[in-house]
């Protein structure tokens, strides 16, 4: 049956649309016609009218950085509790990370990912396999079999290659199978057993700070690397100023690659850790307000091209644990774009740059027909009011995990609906 | 029955003595003030009060250490409590237990205080809001040491009368040191001006917005000071290589007579032990009774220990 959506304002930044207009889903599911132009009798007569009372609706967000407990760690995530999550957060498309037990970085673990997720989520999903296998930093995993298998691009996760040599060979074979690589930038002996930005507040708790040259030095490398070996190359998050100033002065010289940033890292800085609080202890870490500040900037001037929740689910017992020895991540999925709205209403970015970063700049990247409302596309829609406020607790979100970041955050924006293949699969 | 504390809730975690960091000045005035009475109960031949008595004190050091330790164990003792004291070294942890789990189980068994060491900066802080009783922190991580800071300032104040307006030099292994830390925030607070001499490379990021004069010419850092206090080097906590050698080391930054009269005339020395002779301290001024206060330390850590169990434990 056909849908039409009606008063309603329209934010599609692949089309650069922003106008208040009518959205009509054929019976396949996809977009026939979108915009102000498009009028309640285009519709056929037997339509479902659902009148969205100037509420605004973007593309269905694409966040290119989650994990999924499947396999392994079902007890932290599993796909069915990260596709509620995503749902209620206006995610409809998902690249998971392969850093489950087992790692996916073989042919059989694909499969049975591809199957497991088709059966049990209800989003798209995008597995990523490791660049090498078993995450180990030594061996390059079999790029042309798994991408033939439907593996969208692959990350070691939050590890780094550390062997230079390695890393040309990556990227050299890469390039001529058109692969994604995303790569987290961390030097490990500049890392090593650090918790926690290097500064006043490190000295302060006393813990193993790290400096941002750890992550500089890797995305200098890798840079240099790529003019020599021209692949799609993806820096995942980005945390300083610093790296901001490499990949400036990168893209000026035409070398091209893309760059993430955490929503976390946009938001927060490490002061907000406190005495301890664990679910503030990320990787890569919390830094400065100054480099908070550059981020955004980075945003701005179209550094940065991706924003993403880092959605890593953790359960209780890894993070009540002295600093040191907890596990590193937060949940962030279902709480991206409200966060993300935060950013608008306290006027650091425009509402077409957020939804860029969250919707089309990362599926171009992926080279997916997602994160775009044009007419034919799959209606993948995310309805959110713009103005409700409420107040993140972490009982109230769908996860499995709870380790929120930004627990007691009072927020403004939340999601209403969500469309999938022009379904409606969560209203509030 | 629940009874009022005598230590009011000045800041946050009233309860428990965690860090300086958490002290307020008058609280921390407070603690240094009753410890000078037992001083004199101490050098007595009967030691034993009674206000302590029933209550439970369990000491949890995950780390190992002598005179802590021993110095809680006597304190605990002298005020007439119950002490047990558990070395967690070789412990339940080995055998895959959580920190909040140990803490759990004794929890279970009613102590009135824990006095925790651990390894873990904030791992007395984690502890403080599983458990029932009062928490000191006896040592954390590189984090803080708030006990060994005042009996540090004891020290002085007996000898020198008063902290504010001395200038007092803290020497070593700043990057790894709780001492340092605990001591710059309370000889701050009680007046004092602080230097912190340390190589680059154990001198930790931002130390000079904790309100210090960082200097690595040891020289420099001592001119004028009324106190020097020198810090171990930390072997244990160093990964790789911070140093090219502990001789080049005591060349720049070991203590020795010649590089003390750089100091005042009538400068003390200060040192928390345990000491590396030859390496961070000459061994005579180690031993010089008219200049070093290392057993004074020693002996007015008791008293101080026994000040912070009465007030915050009654």
């Amino acid at each position: 049956m056909e849908k039409i959506l009606s008063n309603v304002r329209i934010i599609d930044p692949s089309q650069k649309m922003d106008e208040i207009g009518n959205i009509i889903i054929d019976d396949k599911g996809k977009i026939k016609s979108i915009g102000k132009n498009t009028k309640a009798s285009d519709a056929s007569k037997t339509a479902e009218k659902i009148d969205l009372e100037g509420n605004i609706a973007i593309p269905g967000i694409v966040d290119m950085k989650a994990f999924v407990g499947e396999p392994g760690f079902e007890y932290k995530e599993n796909f069915r509790t990260l596709s509620q999550a995503a749902l209620a957060g206006g995610v409809t498309s998902i690249v998971t990370m392969p850093n489950t037990k087992p790692v996916i970085d073989n042919v059989s673990m694909v499969d049975f990912i591809i199957r497991r997720g088709r059966d049990k989520a209800k989003v798209n999903l995008y597995p990523c396999a490791a660049i090498t296998r078993q995450l180990e930093g030594q061996q390059m995993s079999e790029f042309g079999l798994l991408k033939e298998r439907g593996i969208i691009g692959f990350s070691d996760v939050n590890k780094t290659i550390q062997n230079t040599e390695l890393m040309s060979r990556i990227m050299n074979y890469a390039s001529d199978l058109d692969t994604l690589i995303m790569q987290h930038a961390e030097d490990y002996e500049l890392s090593k057993n650090s918790c926690i930005n290097e500064g006043e507040v490190a000295t302060r708790l006393g813990l193993q700070g790290v400096s941002d040259i750890a992550e500089r030095i890797i995305i200098e490398r890798d840079l240099s690397l790529l003019s020599e070996f021209p692949c799609r190359y993806h820096i995942n998050q980005i945390s300083s100023k610093n790296s901001l100033k490499v990949i400036e002065k990168n893209k000026s010289n035409g070398i091209k690659f893309s760059t993430g940033v955490s929503i976390n890292n946009l938001s927060l800085n490490e002061n907000d850790i406190g005495e301890f609080r664990t679910f503030l202890k990320l990787s890569p870490p919390l830094r400065t307000e100054e480099d908070r500040l550059s981020l955004i900037d980075g945003v701005k001037k179209d550094l940065i091209d991706v924003i993403v929740s880092d959605h890593t689910p953790e359960d209780e017992e890894s993070k009540r644990l002295p600093f040191a020895q907890a596990a590193t991540g937060s949940i962030g999925v279902e709480t991206l774009l409200p966060l993300s709205l935060e950013l608008y209403h306290n006027k650091s970015l425009t509402l077409e740059k957020i939804i860029k970063c969250l919707t089309i700049n990362p599926s171009k990247i992926l080279k997916i027909n997602k994160g775009t409302l044009k007419k034919g596309s799959e209606a993948d829609i995310c309805i959110f009011d713009l103005e409700k406020p409420w107040v993140v607790k972490a009982e109230d979100l769908k996860s499995k995990s709870k380790n929120t970041a930004i627990e007691n955050r009072k927020l403004q924006g939340k999601v209403k609906m969500t469309f999938l293949n022009g379904e409606l699969v969560y209203s509030n | 029955m629940a009874t009022v504390k005598k230590v009011s809730a000045i800041k946050n975690n009233p309860k428990h003595l965690l860090g300086i960091q958490n002290l307020s000045i008058i609280e921390a005035k407070n603690i240094l003030n009753e410890a000078k009475s037992f001083i004199d109960l101490n050098r007595s031949s009967s030691k034993k009060l009674d206000i302590l008595r029933g209550k439970t004190q369990i000491n949890l050091f995950f780390e190992p250490s002598t005179r802590t330790q021993s110095s809680f164990d006597l304190a605990g003792k002298r005020l007439g409590a119950d002490v047990m004291s558990m070395n967690m070294a070789n412990s339940a942890l080995k055998k895959g237990e959580t920190l909040i789990d140990t803490a759990m189980t004794l929890n279970a068994m009613h102590p009135d205080i824990i006095v925790i060491r651990h390894q873990d900066s904030g791992a007395p802080n984690l502890l403080s809001q599983k458990v029932n009783c009062t928490v000191i922190n006896a040592g954390d991580g590189r984090r803080e040491h708030p006990t060994q800071a005042l009996l540090d300032a004891l020290t002085i104040i007996n000898r020198k009368g008063n902290i504010e307006g001395l200038k007092i030099a803290i020497c070593g292994d700043i990057l790894h040191s709780r001492v340092a830390r605990s001591n710059i925030y309370l000889m701050n607070m009680l007046g004092a001006e602080v230097n912190v001499i340390a190589p680059k490379t154990l001198m930790p990021v931002a130390i000079e917005k904790l309100g210090v004069k960082a200097f690595t010419d040891m020289k420099k850092g001592l001119d004028g000071c009324d106190i020097v206090m020198m810090l171990r080097l930390q072997n244990e906590r160093m990964q790789g290589s911070f140093l090219p050698s502990k001789r080049e080391y005591y060349e720049f930054f070991g203590l020795t007579p010649e590089k003390l009269k750089l100091a005042k005339k009538d400068a003390l020395l200060m040192h928390p032990g345990p000491m590396n002779r030859g390496v961070e301290i000459d061994t005579k001024l180690a031993d010089d009774i008219n200049v070093s206060l290392v057993k004074e330390q020693v002996e007015l850590g008791v008293a101080v220990r026994m000040a912070c169990l009465k007030l915050y434990c009654k």
